[in-house]
């Protein structure tokens, strides 16, 4: 019998409402998982916890806090009132893995970061509220690159994760956590934030389904900022359908963020299976080619061809602007950050370092709190942000903004969703390119252009590819779909036919790779 | 003063204005919370309005509505699409560690004012001052600073108050139009009118509801401007008059002598009468200002600056003019619209007093009485129909001018309890005027006093003064002078 930790989604959904097994069984079975290869014990806060290097290299380290107690009352109130005969969530009973950006009331947020220690919200984040009304079960909270800050997750305060696939490698980043623990099946979905493709590498990364909504579909409220024009939250899971019902739970419109769109979503799932018949796919000129792996560009051409065996028609398409779009972000990401960073100074909450005076105390704790790479970032949108700068950095990458979004509105013109390689490489080794951060930034080159956009995107597995440093370890290539502003179902639309057609299993292999069995 | 001798002197003083007024909105600007004056320290707050993170602004659209409707009232062009921008710096009272404000694009813009300025003689003089732009921002928490200075300096610790951060701003910067200081009185207190009229804010200085900075220049008349200093810490109407005096006559003594002028930030000591440097401006500080990306643009249809337009109430400037038609002096509808008893005296008039008689009372011992009691014309009891009906006491003769402000003044001690008719009958207040009575009181003086008697018989009638002043006294005070008067000269020389 297949092991409940296998199971997707939907699923379980099945089952639990078939009444073949209970909330509380689930959600048991994936904490004894959790408790078993994640190195992470149950209940309290992260900080208090052993520090990360005395976690095993066998450990995934997907969480940094595991809320067992809460799960388990949860799934418990939710078998009573399914025995009741009462309405339950679309998701009921599914465990969760949430990103630890998000604010769940009474819960320690960290962002992965020294800075927060201490501070425990003291209210919900909406993304948090719209999972508990669907009666999603959240089992902990997912570690991070330090305030989202990076593509390994390696910049996380609390030491890394480890790709499930090969556990000398990284899960990508920032959302590594929450991707580890979905493709180690610590649960079946999870929660990321996705800023320059926070969410889409890390599904590449680890053979999973990624989507970073339309730009304002899902609220902000209760995200700690990184880039607030940027910022959008987003599911993963090992199905497209996962994915498409996960993020119909938590998109809506939110009178508590200013920038939440107040049109209507189209319906997710209700045009999912209609296929690609006669849709045309753009190819990306400009995302393809030098500095991307032969593996992954081999994985994407199988991926066109299969396209159009499927009735799509492939064109080619042009961003003009997109190879702007890396600099750009890099301007306009940390200015954003830079300001949004600053209320974290020791005065109200988290981490604070005694010093004489205010001024002191702030620099101390800030200077304790952060790590190198983000203040390496704060000190970038610092210098953007400074007069006499101010207009060669933020307000000329706020210009190439506008026109790599003008560049997208044009290619959907020719074309009804555009398709390119989500990262140029597969994931690698676990400090391997943490000395360099031009290296590390690359990561992002083919994800950044659709956040500057706010367009939707979202990546799942194209196939496997052999790692470049280890021919006999395969590992998952991601395929990035982008689609016009809003049409987020059409971006599903599309990745369902693909998947339907491919049969990949998402299941790590390999001989570093975490059991599956059980 | 200060100008005209400064100006004899060939010396110019260049002012311009910057008035922050906290908008009385029941909540703040980018949350839910109170804005309630007083409560217990950190009870009106949130996770908005502390910076926790992850939350979120949110704009108070009644906000919006209240600066435009007093960018309106102040002739301003509404901006139809402003942004608000980011203003960062350090400082633990702010929560986020920066202050949304507007930047580059204000609310409004290109407003102005016309102030009535009391010249040495008297003269009512009109002075315009330019309105540079109105925009909006929020206001920050408060520092308290525990240990035996109570200052920052040598504090043991410091506690903040967040029940003010995040309270809808305002920040309203005149043109440097101003020339000497009592024009930026008069523009401060026309200012103050117009946003009471507008009932934007209570615009109260003690409370901090309106707040005023100075920037103080002089320069050889027809030179380029001069260096200017910003005055802070003006909590009065008169304190801005002295301080800009002051800072005039210091900046020329410094320039006279030599001596040059720095860009610095002075403090106004009330107590000392002078202004000390707070801090020198030796670089502009870079608050790395750029468009707030958790907020969107705020967007004014011409309908709806239409509407807001709509609710404009009468301004200052209209009711003085209205005051003045119905027969008072400027200067009493200066003081009447200035001093907030424009309510009072129009009730009055509607009930048929005479204008300006109710105004004489309101500018006169009313508002000697408001100075002295502390007890603010809102809460004295005295209403438009108490005027009209003093006001008809004294017509008919039943109260003298001096019985009248009596009257008044018990009205006003026991906070209108009893009205002024049946106050002057229950206090025996009436005047006399009893023909009998009085003819009786007049037939013992002149009894009393044969020898003053005699000197009027002689001729002199200007002694019969003495002898009404007898009457009165017998009658204390409450004899009908004319009638007195007349029943003497009938006793005397009859
Ligand atoms: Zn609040």
């Amino acid at each position: 019998m297949t092991a409940l930790t296998q199971l997707d989604a939907g699923t379980l959904v099945a089952r639990l409402t078939a009444g073949e097994v209970s909330a509380r069984e689930v959600v048991d079975a994936h904490l004894a998982r959790i408790a078993e290869i994640d190195g992470v014990v149950a209940d309290g806060p992260v900080w208090a916890a052993a520090p990360a290097d005395e976690l095993g290299a066998e450990h995934t380290h997907a969480f940094l806090a595991v809320t067992a107690e809460a799960a388990r009352a949860h799934a418990d109130d939710i078998d009573i009132r399914r025995a009741a005969g009462e309405p339950l969530g679309p998701l009921a009973g599914v465990p969760l893995a949430l990103k630890d950006v998000l604010t769940l009331r009474g819960v320690p947020t960290t962002c992965g970061s020294r800075i927060l220690e201490g501070w425990v919200p003291p209210y919900d984040a909406t993304v948090s509220q719209h999972l508990r009304r669907a009666d999603v079960v959240v089992l902990g909270k997912t570690n991070m690159d330090e305030v989202a800050m990076g593509s390994s997750t390696e910049n996380s305060a609390y030491g890394p994760s480890r790709n499930p696939w090969d556990l000398d490698r990284v899960p990508g980043g920032s959302s590594g956590g929450s991707a580890t623990a979905v493709a180690g099946l610590l649960a079946p979905l999870a929660i990321g934030t996705d800023t320059g493709g926070s969410i889409r590498q890390p599904a590449a990364l680890t053979g999973l389904v990624g989507a970073k909504p339309t730009y304002g579909t899902v609220s902000r409220y209760g995200l700690v900022a990184f880039a607030s024009s940027l910022d959008q939250a987003g599911p993963f899971a090992r199905t497209v359908e996962d994915a498409a019902r996960l993020q119909a739970v938590i998109q809506a419109h939110d009178p508590r963020d200013s920038t939440s769109v107040p049109d209507p979503v189209p319906d997710l799932t209700a045009h999912l299976r209609d296929g690609v018949q006669g849709l045309r796919i753009g190819v990306v000129t400009e995302l393809q080619g030098e500095g991307y792996e032969p593996g992954v560009a081999a994985a994407f051409a199988a991926a066109l061809e299969r396209f159009e065996r499927l009735g799509a028609t492939v064109v080619e398409v042009s961003l003009p602007h997109a190879p702007y779009g890396l600099p750009a972000y890099y301007l306009v990401a940390p200015s954003e950050a830079s300001s949004n960073l600053a209320r974290f100074d020791g005065v109200r909450y988290g981490l604070r370092v005694d010093a004489p005076t205010a001024e002191q105390m702030n620099a101390a704790t800030r200077a304790a709190g952060f790590g190198p790479e983000v203040k390496r970032r704060i000190m970038i949108g610092t210098h953007a942000l400074s007069s006499g700068y101010f207009d060669a950095y933020y307000l000329q990458a706020s210009k190439v903004r506008t026109l790599i979004a003008e560049d997208f509105r044009a290619a959907f013109r020719s074309a009804d969703v555009l398709v390119s390689p989500t990262s140029p490489a597969v994931a690698f080794g676990l400090g391997t390119k943490t000395a360099d951060p031009l290296a590390m930034y690359l990561n992002d080159v083919a994800t950044v252009p659709a956040s500057l956009a706010g367009i939707p995107a979202l990546s799942l597995p194209a196939g496997l590819a052999p790692a470049p440093d280890d021919s006999d370890t395969a590992l998952p290539v991601g395929l990035q779909i982008m689609a016009p502003l809003l049409r987020d179902d059409l971006m599903f639309r599309v990745a369902w036919a693909f998947e339907q057609d491919l049969g990949f299993v998402p299941r790590p292999t390999g001989p570093r790779a975490v059991e599956v069995g059980r | 003063m200060t100008s005209t001798a400064l100006l004899a002197e060939g010396w110019e003083l260049v002012v311009g204005l910057e008035v922050h007024v906290e908008l009385s909105t029941t909540t703040k600007m980018w949350c839910g919370c109170s804005t309630a004056f007083g409560d217990e320290p950190n009870t009106n707050v949130c996770p908005v309005c502390t910076g926790q993170p992850g939350a979120l602004p949110v704009v108070n659209d009644r906000a919006i509505e209240d600066a435009t409707l007093l960018g309106l009232a102040l002739n301003g062009e509404i901006e139809p699409r402003c942004w608000f921008h980011r203003k960062n710096y350090f400082y633990p009272d702010l929560a986020k560690n920066y202050q949304i404000s507007q930047y580059d694009v204000p609310l409004v813009h290109d407003g102005h004012l016309e102030v009535e300025v009391e010249q040495a003689d008297g003269r009512l003089v009109t002075r315009r001052v330019g309105i540079e732009r109105l925009h909006m921002e929020e206001d920050t928490g408060k520092s308290l600073h525990v240990g035996d200075t109570g200052r920052l300096h040598g504090a043991d610790r410091s506690l903040i108050d967040y029940n003010r951060c995040g309270i809808p701003l305002l920040e309203i910067v005149s043109d440097p139009d101003i020339r000497d200081p009592e024009t930026a009185q008069a523009y401060l207190r026309e200012l103050q009118a117009i946003v009471r009229a507008t009932g934007v804010s209570d615009a109260r200085m003690e409370e901090g509801s309106i707040r005023c900075d100075a920037n103080v220049s002089v320069r050889r008349l027809g030179a380029p401007l001069g260096t200017r200093c910003e005055i802070k810490n003006l909590n009065s109407v008169r304190s801005l008059g002295r301080a800009i005096a002051y800072e005039a006559r210091r900046q020329v003594t410094v320039l006279t002598d030599g001596g040059e002028i720095r860009l610095e930030t002075r403090h106004w000591d009330e107590g000392r009468g002078v202004t000390e440097t707070l801090r020198v401006k030796e670089s502009v500080t870079d608050y790395r200002y750029f468009p707030d990306p958790d907020l969107v643009a705020v967007v004014s249809a011409p309908e709806r600056i239409e509407a807001i337009r709509a609710r404009l109430p009468e301004l200052p400037a209209a009711a003085r003019a209205r005051l003045v038609a119905a027969g008072l002096s400027a200067t009493q509808a200066v003081t009447v619209v200035a001093g907030g008893s424009l309510e009072v005296l129009d009730a009055a008039l509607a009930a048929g007093a005479d204008a300006s008689r109710a105004a004489n009372w309101l500018t006169g011992d009313v508002t000697g009485h408001v100075a002295s009691s502390g007890v603010a014309l809102a809460d004295c009891g005295l209403t438009g129909a108490h005027l009209a009906e003093l006001d008809a006491l004294l017509t008919e003769g039943t109260l003298s001018t001096k019985l009248a402000k009596q009257v008044l003044m018990a009205l006003l001690d026991e906070r209108g309890a009893r009205g002024p008719r049946q106050l002057a009958q229950e206090e025996g207040l009436e005047q006399v005027s009893d023909e009998g009575e009085l003819t009786r009181i007049v037939a013992q003086v002149v009894a009393d006093n044969p020898g003053t008697v005699a000197t009027v018989r002689g001729g002199n009638d200007k002694a019969i003064g003495a002898l009404v002043g007898q009457v009165m006294k017998a009658t204390r005070g409450q004899a009908d002078p004319r009638k007195t008067n007349e029943l003497l000269r009938a006793a005397i020389l009859d």
